[in-house]
C-alpha cells in the first residue's frame, strides 16, 4: 500500500489569510478567579485570545477568507468548494459555508459544507481541498480551520480555550506560493476529549490527552510523513505542530528531531492561546508569512478522537509577492486589548440568566 | 422570525451592494430603482469597498431590546469613498474613543441572534482602520 497521499495533479497554496480576535485574557486572571492565583507557576500559557461580544466562528472565518482571497487574487467566483472546519460551528444545523460563500461571492456554483474533527478539522478541510483541486474536479477550494473554543469555567482548559483560524486557497501548483509535496493522515479511535449533543462545554481524558493522543498520533504522522517522503528533520526549514500549549508542541519536537529554531516562527500559543481547529494552520500562516522560496514546511495538527494530518509544503517564488498584500498574522497577534474575567463571563455567555 | 426580511437583505448586508446610476454614475446605499440626482430608472447593482469616514456618531445607552445587553454601542453616519453615506453600528472600539473624521473600515459581524432558536443575523459593522501597513 502507498501510504503517502498525492493528489493526481500538483496541488498547492494560491493564497492563505489569518484572523485573530482583539481581546486577550491573561491565565493570570482566570487563575486568580479559579485558584486564588495559587497555580501561576504553573500556567500553560501566558494569555489567550477571546472572541468579540459579536464574533463568531462565521465572521471569524469571513476575515482570514478575505485576507486569503487578497493574496491569490482570483475571482471569488472561480472557487467551486467552501470547507470550515470548526468544533464551534454557530448553528448546529446549517452549514457556515453558506454564509462565507454568500458573503465572499463564490455563491452559488460551488459545493459548501463544514467539518468536525475537534482540533484538527482545519486541516481536515483542507486534505479535502487538496483531493478536490488535485482530482480536477475544481480549479480552486477554500478551507478553513476557524473555532471559538468552548472552556468550562474552572476547568484545566479554560486557561487556553481560545478563538481564531486560518483560510487556505489551494489551486493548481503552477500558480502556487507553497506547493504540496505529500501528505499523511493517521486516524485510531481514542475517546482523549469529546463533546455530547447538547452539552456546552467538551470533556477530556485528563492524563489520557497526552501519550496515547497527542503525541502517539503526530509522532505516527510525521514519522510515516517523512519517511515515505525520505525526508529528515533537518530537510525543514520550519514545522508546526498543534499547540494546546506550549510543552507539548515543544516536546513534540525534541523527540522528533526537530530544533526550538524550527519551531519558533509557528509557535503562537504563549500569544493566543490554543485557537482548536485554528491552532496549527494558524502558526502554519505566521511561517508562511515569513518563509523564503525554496523553504521546506512540516505541518503536522492533531484533533482529539482522535488524529493527525501531516503535510510537507515546498516554498516557491510566487510567496514574496503575496505575503505583504494581506495583514500578517503577527499584526492580529500583537493587536491585543485585555479584557477582565468578568467581561469575558458576560461576553461568552458563561452567566446562564435562565 | 424575520427570515423574509434577511434573505432579501442578505446582498446589501454582507457585501455592501448598492446601486449605481448609469446615466449620471451617482451611487446609492441602500440600493434604489430611481436615481434621486438624475431621476434615471436605469441604475445597476455596485458592490461598495466598504472603506470611508466617520461623519457623525451618536452613543447608544437605551436600546431596542435585541441589543440591550450591548450598551453602551456607537451607531455612526459614515461617508464612504465612493459618494454614499451608511448608518452603522462600530465595533472593536470604546465609544469614548470615536472621532469625526475617523477612518473606518467595513467587516462582517454578528448583528443579533432571533431569541435562542431564531437564525442568526449577520451584516456590516465599521471598526477603525485595521493595519495601514498591511504586510510589513
Amino acid at each position: 500500500m502507498n501510504r503517502i497521499m498525492k493528489p493526481l495533479k500538483p496541488v498547492g497554496i494560491i493564497g492563505y489569510g489569518a484572523y485573530v480576535p482583539a481581546y486577550r485574557l491573561s491565565a493570570k486572571e482566570i487563575s486568580r478567579v479559579w485558584r486564588n492565583g495559587q497555580d501561576r507557576n504553573y500556567l500553560p500559557i501566558k494569555q489567550k485570545s477571546v472572541p468579540g461580544p459579536d464574533e463568531d466562528t462565521i465572521t471569524m472565518s469571513i476575515e482570514a477568507s478575505k485576507n486569503a482571497l487578497l493574496r491569490a487574487e482570483i475571482d471569488a467566483d472561480r472557487i467551486r468548494a467552501v470547507w470550515v472546519g470548526s468544533e464551534s460551528h454557530p448553528y448546529t444545523v446549517k452549514p457556515s459555508g453558506t454564509v462565507l460563500a454568500q458573503v465572499l461571492g463564490i455563491y452559488p456554483d460551488t459545493v459548501a459544507g463544514d467539518l468536525e474533527f475537534a482540533c484538527k478539522a482545519g486541516t481536515e478541510a483542507m486534505q479535502a481541498a487538496i483531493g478536490f483541486v488535485g482530482s480536477g474536479m475544481a480549479e480552486y477550494a477554500l478551507a478553513l480551520g476557524t473555532d471559538t473554543a468552548q472552556g468550562r469555567p474552572g476547568d484545566a482548559l479554560e486557561y487556553t480555550a481560545a478563538a481564531g483560524g486560518a483560510a487556505f486557497i489551494l489551486g493548481p501548483a503552477e500558480q502556487a506560493a507553497a506547493v504540496l509535496e505529500g501528505s499523511y493522515s493517521f486516524v485510531t479511535d481514542t475517546p482523549d476529549f469529546f463533546r455530547r449533543a447538547y452539552q456546552h462545554y467538551p470533556e477530556h481524558g485528563n492524563r489520557f490527552t497526552g501519550d496515547l493522543a497527542y503525541f502517539l498520533h503526530i509522532r505516527s504522522a510525521v514519522n510515516t510523513l517523512m519517511e515515505e517522503l525520505n525526508l529528515q528533520p533537518n530537510d525543514f526549514d520550519a514545522v508546526v505542530f498543534h499547540q494546546p500549549n506550549v510543552k507539548f508542541p515543544r516536546k513534540k519536537a525534541e523527540d522528533l528531531g526537530f530544533t526550538t529554531d524550527q519551531l519558533k516562527d509557528g509557535l503562537l500559543v504563549d500569544y493566543v492561546g490554543n485557537t482548536y481547529a485554528g491552532s496549527s494552520v494558524l502558526g502554519f500562516t505566521a511561517v508562511l508569512d515569513k518563509a523564503r522560496p525554496g523553504d521546506r514546511i512540516l505541518l503536522a495538527s492533531f484533533g482529539s478522537g482522535a488524529g493527525s494530518d501531516a503535510f510537507s509544503f515546498v516554498i516557491h517564488d510566487k510567496i514574496t509577492e503575496i505575503q505583504s498584500k494581506a495583514p500578517q498574522t503577527m499584526q492580529y497577534v500583537r493587536r491585543e486589548k485585555q479584557i477582565d474575567y468578568a467581561s469575558y463571563a458576560r461576553w461568552r455567555k458563561k452567566i446562564r440568566m435562565q | 422570525m424575520d427570515i423574509p426580511r434577511y434573505w432579501r437583505l442578505r446582498n446589501q448586508r454582507y457585501r455592501l451592494e448598492g446601486s449605481r446610476c448609469k446615466e449620471c454614475g451617482s451611487i446609492c446605499f441602500p440600493p434604489r430603482f430611481l436615481c434621486p440626482h438624475c431621476k434615471s430608472a436605469e441604475m445597476e447593482p455596485y458592490e461598495l469597498k466598504g472603506r470611508g469616514k466617520i461623519y457623525s456618531y451618536t452613543i447608544i445607552h437605551q436600546a431596542p431590546d435585541i441589543f440591550d445587553k450591548n450598551v453602551p454601542y456607537t451607531v455612526a453616519l459614515i461617508d464612504l469613498e465612493e459618494g454614499a453615506r451608511i448608518t452603522a453600528q462600530l465595533t472593536d472600539i470604546d465609544p469614548d474613543d470615536v472621532s469625526i473624521g475617523m477612518p473606518v473600515e467595513m467587516v462582517i459581524r454578528k448583528i443579533y441572534e432571533d431569541g435562542e432558536n431564531g437564525p442568526i443575523q449577520y451584516g456590516y459593522k465599521f471598526r477603525p482602520i485595521l493595519f495601514t501597513d498591511a504586510g510589513s
